[in-house]
């Protein structure tokens, strides 16, 4: 047997962009705080602010920052354990390793 | 000033930092839902790195020399105020004798928030904790009962609802300089995001 070897960060460029791609309005998300799971839409947004904060609705904790200069963006999801996002139905997965 | 321009003024004001303009109003920025503390469960604790503590409670502060600095303040998002005038206690007679060999603070927040800033930042009269902006108890919306002021620095270091400061050996980003935001933010340097 050969020893478990990673990959280069480079391969996530394919899968990465097909998820950031979606429209995020129909994800859910967990929150880490609190462990509620609810849709990302049901965040309460703070944007009168350096960048938008969007907090649990449950727990008031962060899930989600976001901040935008003119040539670059951080998107800070710590307070979120996960993004669960609908993808297009492909019976392929998992694919076997 | 042309009306594309209402309530900002192009000048070249020597006290202006590049990339700001001039607001006369005192716009309201914030990060969540604004906590309310009452007087007599308020305190602010200086803990010191090696976990000594100093509390003081609201009326501990108000017997304190009291100083009423006016400055002129510069957010993040680009707007500046001029000559705001404040009532608070200056830190250098909160940190005076604290015994301490750290180079940091991160002051932290009733609801949560934080920033860090050299410790250096906050003494020799650059930063006080203030309760009273403009003759009036300094309202919740802007910070109150007291939040930090250092108006050297952009102003979101300038802590709302602050509750204490955590004096540390290493640096601690806080809540904006973990998500891009610059570690030290010099309004006079344009030092708003990373690598800034
Ligand atoms: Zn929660």
């Amino acid at each position: 047997m050969t020893e478990m070897s990673y990959l280069d960060g480079n391969m996530l460029d394919g899968p990465l962009r097909e998820l950031l791609a979606v429209d995020l309005s129909a994800a859910t998300g967990r929150c880490a705080s609190c462990g509620m799971v609810g849709p990302m839409a049901g965040l309460r947004v703070y944007a009168h602010a350096p960048g938008l904060v969007g907090r649990c609705p449950a727990c008031a904790e962060v899930m989600l920052r976001l901040v935008r200069a003119p040539d670059r963006a951080w998107l800070d999801l710590r307070g979120a354990t996960y993004l669960q996002v609908p993808m297009p139905t492909a019976p392929s997965f998992p694919r076997p390793l | 000033m042309s009306p594309g321009f209402q309530g900002r003024r192009r000048t070249t004001d020597p006290a202006l930092p590049p990339g700001q303009y001039l607001t006369e109003d005192f716009p309201v920025l914030s990060a969540g839902p604004t906590p309310r503390v009452p007087l007599d469960r308020w305190e602010f604790v200086l803990a010191t790195e090696t976990g000594d503590e100093l509390r003081w409670s609201w009326a501990e502060l108000m017997a304190l020399p009291q100083e009423t600095p006016t400055v002129d303040i510069h957010c993040v998002t680009r707007w500046s105020k001029f000559g705001t005038s404040w009532q608070g206690v200056s830190l250098d007679v909160l940190l005076d004798g604290v015994d301490t060999a750290a180079d940091y603070a991160q002051a932290h927040s009733y609801g949560g928030y934080t920033t860090n800033l050299p410790l250096d930042d906050l003494r020799d009269g650059q930063a006080w904790v203030v309760h009273g902006y403009d003759g009036e108890p300094l309202p919740a919306e802007h910070g109150g009962p007291a939040r930090l002021l250092v108006p050297h620095l952009y102003f979101w270091k300038s802590a709302k609802w602050v509750r204490g400061l955590r004096l540390t050996v290493e640096d601690e980003p806080g809540f904006w300089e973990t998500a891009g935001y610059h570690d030290y933010g010099d309004p006079w340097r344009e030092q708003r995001y990373q690598g800034d």
